[in-house]
């Protein structure tokens, strides 16, 4: 029981809400970047891959504060790559089988959220000296941080880019018809760059705390 | 040979890790303050890739690939391994990145010490398990081909860390707005940069 009451104690939702906005991994802890970009040209694979390194957060988590008192200090860096490493090939088994043509679309880029410095940040810095539960709701709440850019940045660059949301039209036909075009550079990866810049000036001029000295 | 060339140049300009694929993000952005520091992370990258990616690429063909294990016996011809792939290629850079900074330190500790505090960062690094992954799922059909893609990407990588960092210290006494200072403007900046290498994409080799 004693356990139960604190699932939810004020510091656990602490830890959750920190990397939604204070602690944001992409745009405060400078994490993640390398996925962050490229699959964000349509909003769909963005929310895949979103999905995925929530779901590969959060069981690494869990799973190296389980073994955090028995792993040797000097081999973590390869335990942690091995855990990460399997989760991984389970969540891209799973997306070939259920989601194929997101797959294709993200193609290495799932392989490559092995090498997502969130996750290694994440065990590193907090699932190594905290309790399974708590890591858990890190690792989760660190990978709905990246979730929420990745989002923001896909839908940006989907709506734009070819008028359209989840692959459905939404900018009505009359616009084109009255002189309206796609803008074809936010298809192209340098905007994606640029999204993120422009993202991380609108959340530090809203929250001034963060502002670079 | 013109073929090999072509492939290292293509690796450079058109599909630059950065630039194209954005991988090596991470160290990118935090190791790009001086020209000297990303000097050392670039040249360490390029060394490290050009061991990794030809020895992950004997390990997909003769250990990995669907019947690559024919070799071994007629026995084992059906045998699909290639979903191992993500964990033998990660350990094997864990293990030669390891193994490069112990034969370093040994061998040559000028060279330790310039590159010392990078080397286990790279095992982290996205451009070196993206340069295993892209040589697997565009099929190189021999060892120099791979050898010369990681070279061009390790170059390209090297290339692009460097001019970032010439440009962040030049930029240090322009006036930024305060909220984009640091991180932001970064992000932009290398946003400019990839446009312009996208000029590059109308070259075909």
């Amino acid at each position: 029981m004693e356990n139960k009451e604190s699932i939810f104690s004020p510091k656990i939702i602490k830890t959750f809400l920190g990397p939604l906005n204070q602690n944001n991994p992409i745009s405060v802890q400078v994490l993640g970047i390398c996925s962050a970009l490229a699959v964000t040209v349509q909003l769909k694979p963005a929310l895949v891959m979103a999905l995925s390194v929530t779901i590969v957060t959060g069981f690494a988590s869990l799973i190296i504060s389980l073994l955090r008192n028995t792993i040797p200090s000097r081999i973590r860096i390869i335990v942690q790559l091995v855990v990460i490493a399997t989760l991984v090939i389970i969540v891209d088994q799973l997306l070939k089988a259920y989601v194929y043509d997101v797959s294709k679309k993200l193609s290495v880029f799932v392989g490559l959220i092995i090498t997502n410095c969130i996750i290694m940040g994440r065990l590193e810095a907090f699932a190594l000296g905290n309790k399974p539960w708590p890591s858990f709701v890190d690792g989760i709440a660190n990978g709905f941080g990246y979730g929420i850019i990745l989002v923001i940045v896909g839908f940006v660059r989907e709506l734009f880019g070819s008028g359209k949301i989840m692959g459905l039209s939404v900018i009505p036909q009359s616009f084109y018809q009255m002189g309206y075009e796609n803008n074809g550079l936010m298809i192209l990866p340098p905007m994606a760059l640029i999204i993120i810049g422009i993202v991380i000036w609108i959340h530090r001029s809203w929250n001034k705390s963060l502002i670079e000295k | 040979m013109e073929h090999l060339f072509n492939i290292f140049i293509k690796s450079i300009f058109i599909e630059n890790m950065i630039f194209a694929f954005f991988l090596g993000m991470c160290s990118y952005l935090a190791v790009s303050k001086t020209v000297k520091t990303s000097m050392g992370l670039g040249i360490a990258v390029i060394f490290v890739l050009i061991i990794t990616a030809p020895l992950n690429y004997l390990l997909n063909t003769y250990v990995l690939k669907e019947g690559a294990l024919a070799w071994l016996d007629t026995a084992y011809a059906e045998i699909d391994l290639s979903y191992l792939s993500f964990i033998v290629f990660i350990a094997t850079i864990a293990a030669m990145v390891q193994l490069v900074e112990m034969i370093v330190e040994k061998f040559s500790p000028s060279l330790y010490n310039a590159l010392g505090i990078f080397l286990p960062l790279i095992a982290v690094n996205c451009a070196i398990l993206g340069t295993s992954l892209f040589m697997q799922e565009r099929n190189y059909s021999s060892i120099a081909e791979v050898i010369a893609f990681a070279l061009g990407s390790g170059v390209g990588w090297w290339l692009a860390i460097v001019s970032l960092a010439a440009i962040r210290e030049k930029m240090r006494y322009s006036d930024v707005p305060k909220p984009l200072k640091g991180l932001g403007i970064t992000f932009i900046l290398t946003g400019l940069m990839a446009i312009a290498f996208m000029s590059f994409m109308g070259i075909h080799l």
